[in-house]
């Protein structure tokens, strides 16, 4: 079966793990956080300000914001730039991933 | 080397400004940067990027092991010569390579720099970066006597309703997430848009495992028979298109030509298109619509050039044949701003065949040395071919015919296209501007990059130039070290 990694004739490194909400998914070393939920299936991992509509990666080269993400707490990171690194835990943004601040 | 840690910081011991900073490690900073080093100048070579190629020559990160990288590029062999230039001359002590640096500014330096607003011409630049990703970025700043700006492009994007549906992603942003991460966004890709990027994107989709039942695109390749004399001087562009029409055939993908995706339909992610035939002017025709399913959609209409930082130093620019913005360059790729150099698709869309030559002519000139005449007659021949690509693939202006009034236009705002009808009908506004003022529109994180054209055709106005004076997010922190201007 045809697939990206055939394509290239990829022979990753092993793969480590984040998580997600949560859920544990594996990352290969060097996907990007957008790139390792791709691969798991996952396209949406935001939801708007003002409609609460679910984005995820639209652009893929950091220039439309769409992906935005919460990483270890810290909101608005850019998924489709972020390295995913062993451990990490990323959440899905609600608004402006600022509910902490209760403003 | 010139960089150091902090702007505010001292300078280490010794440390001048090099000859020549390249901002973007495309085709075409890349290119000039080997050739500059080459011809004996000290280059500095910044890019937003971890690794060098830029979104063309983008590649996998070394740890997914990619033994064939060049099965997803055309021309991979012409990085792969320009990246061992690149070690060779790093190793050397001739080029600083800064990956990971995304300069957001670049001022004059030195005697300009303290008389700002006199009339003479600067004689050093300081480009100012975040370096590195969240949360340990830092200020990072490069100081230089001459400056190529190759920064590209990013994709265009004309609104439909459903548009912002995940699963629908940008063509070329389909094509980064492949080509780096070794990922699809889903397994049934439709491909639409215009432009002969899609061709490119369905292939290397189909090959790496996606079904791509259709490429949907808005123009007529009848569009090219205006322009045979541009076509027959580049044979090789010939064979590049046979290839992909080969590679499309191969995996039994349909081209629908002079159509368009005129919604996107599902409630959490896409899970159909709405495809429908288009007249001349790209107004879709009424009882034409059909629908295709699918679990993506990869969508772009075109690059548009990335202009900000050259625009903030007062650079002119002109409206290319695609109908988008780019800078006026000489034929030594000079900008009109004397000290500033410019490359590849900032002076209009023409592909990394192009950048590559031209950041090699805007080495030469940088370093006062004769570019011989291949590079000239090859950049005449290669932009003669992009003009006649682009005006092939100029948006119709019925486009906005799909566009309806609940449809979203601007992303990050979420402002739909009958508010800005509103505000250019009702309230009178007679250019992006004053829609933005009104709306919202353009307003939000991406600044308007992806809005932005399709704005400025509901505001019946011609894209204006790029003007926002931090081109990436800029930790306060890094503005606050920043030195006090002389007044």
């Amino acid at each position: 079966m045809r697939s990206p990694r055939a394509l290239v004739g990829g022979s990753p490194a092993a793969a480590h793990e984040i998580t997600f909400d949560g859920r544990e998914l594996p990352a290969l070393p060097g996907q990007s956080i957008a790139a390792v939920l791709w691969s798991a299936g996952v396209l949406a991992w935001r939801t708007t300000r003002e409609g609460g509509a679910p984005r995820g990666a639209f652009c893929g080269i950091g220039s439309c914001y769409d992906c935005l993400v919460t990483v270890n707490g810290r909101p608005n990171q850019r998924a489709c730039l972020v390295p995913a690194r062993p451990g990490d835990s990323v959440t899905t943004q609600e608004g402006t991933g600022r509910a902490d601040l209760a403003v | 080397m010139s960089e150091r840690a902090s702007a505010a910081g001292p300078a280490p011991a010794g440390a001048g400004p090099v000859d020549l900073a390249v901002v973007g490690a495309g085709p075409a900073g890349l290119a000039a940067a080997v050739t500059a080093a080459g011809l004996g100048l000290r280059v500095t070579l910044l890019d937003a990027g971890d690794r060098p190629g830029g979104q063309f020559y983008r590649h996998p990160a070394p740890g997914l092991g990619a033994a064939r990288p060049e099965a997803l590029h055309h021309g991979w062999a012409q990085f792969a010569t320009r990246e061992a230039a690149l070690r060779a001359h790093e190793s050397a002590g001739r080029i600083t390579y800064l990956p990971l640096h995304h300069v957001w500014t670049i001022v004059p330096g030195g005697a300009a720099g303290d008389r700002r607003g006199h009339a003479a011409p600067a004689t050093e630049w300081i480009l100012h970066a975040v370096a590195g990703h969240a949360p340990e970025e830092r200020a990072a700043t490069v100081t230089a006597r001459a400056v190529l700006i190759a920064t590209g492009a990013y994709e265009r994007q004309l609104p439909f309703p459903g548009w912002t549906l995940p699963g629908v992603v940008g063509a070329g942003g389909a094509q980064a997430m492949l080509k780096a991460g070794l990922v699809l966004p889903g397994r049934r890709v439709v491909v639409a848009g215009s432009g002969p990027l899609l061709l490119a994107v369905a292939g290397s989709l189909a090959a790496a495992g996606a079904v791509v039942p259709a490429v949907v695109e808005a123009a007529a390749y009848t569009a090219y028979a205006g322009r045979v004399p541009a076509l027959l001087r580049n044979p090789g562009k010939l064979v590049e298109a046979a290839t992909y029409g080969g590679a499309l055939a191969r995996h039994h993908v349909r081209l629908l030509t002079r159509h368009a995706v005129t919604e996107a339909h599902g409630t959490d992610r896409v899970e159909a298109v709405t495809v429908a035939r288009l007249d001349r002017d790209w107004r879709p025709l009424p009882g034409t619509g059909r629908r295709i399913p699918c679990d993506a959609l990869a969508v772009g209409h075109g690059l548009v050039p990335q202009l900000e930082l050259a625009t903030g130093l007062g650079c002119a620019t002109r409206t290319g044949p695609d109908g988008t913005v780019a800078l006026v360059l000489d034929a030594e790729q000079r900008t009109s701003v004397p000290g500033i150099w410019s490359a590849g698709e900032t002076g209009g869309i023409g592909g990394a065949q192009l950048a590559l030559t031209e950041g090699e002519l805007a080495a030469h000139s940088i370093a006062g040395a004769l570019p011989g005449s291949r590079l000239t007659r090859g950049r005449a021949r290669l932009r003669a071919f992009a003009d006649a690509m682009a005006a092939a693939h100029r948006p119709g202006e019925g486009w906005t015919g799909w566009l309806r009034d609940d449809a979203v236009v601007c992303r990050c705002e979420e402002v739909s296209a009958g508010r800005i009808r509103e505000a250019v009908g009702d309230l009178g506004a007679r250019d992006a501007r004053s829609v933005k003022l009104l709306t919202r529109a353009g307003m939000g994180w991406c600044q308007g990059r992806m809005c932005g054209p399709a704005v400025a055709a509901l505001a019946g106005e011609e894209p204006v130039p790029d003007r926002r004076p931090l081109s990436c997010p800029v930790p306060l922190r890094h503005l606050a070290e920043l030195p006090c201007a002389e007044h």
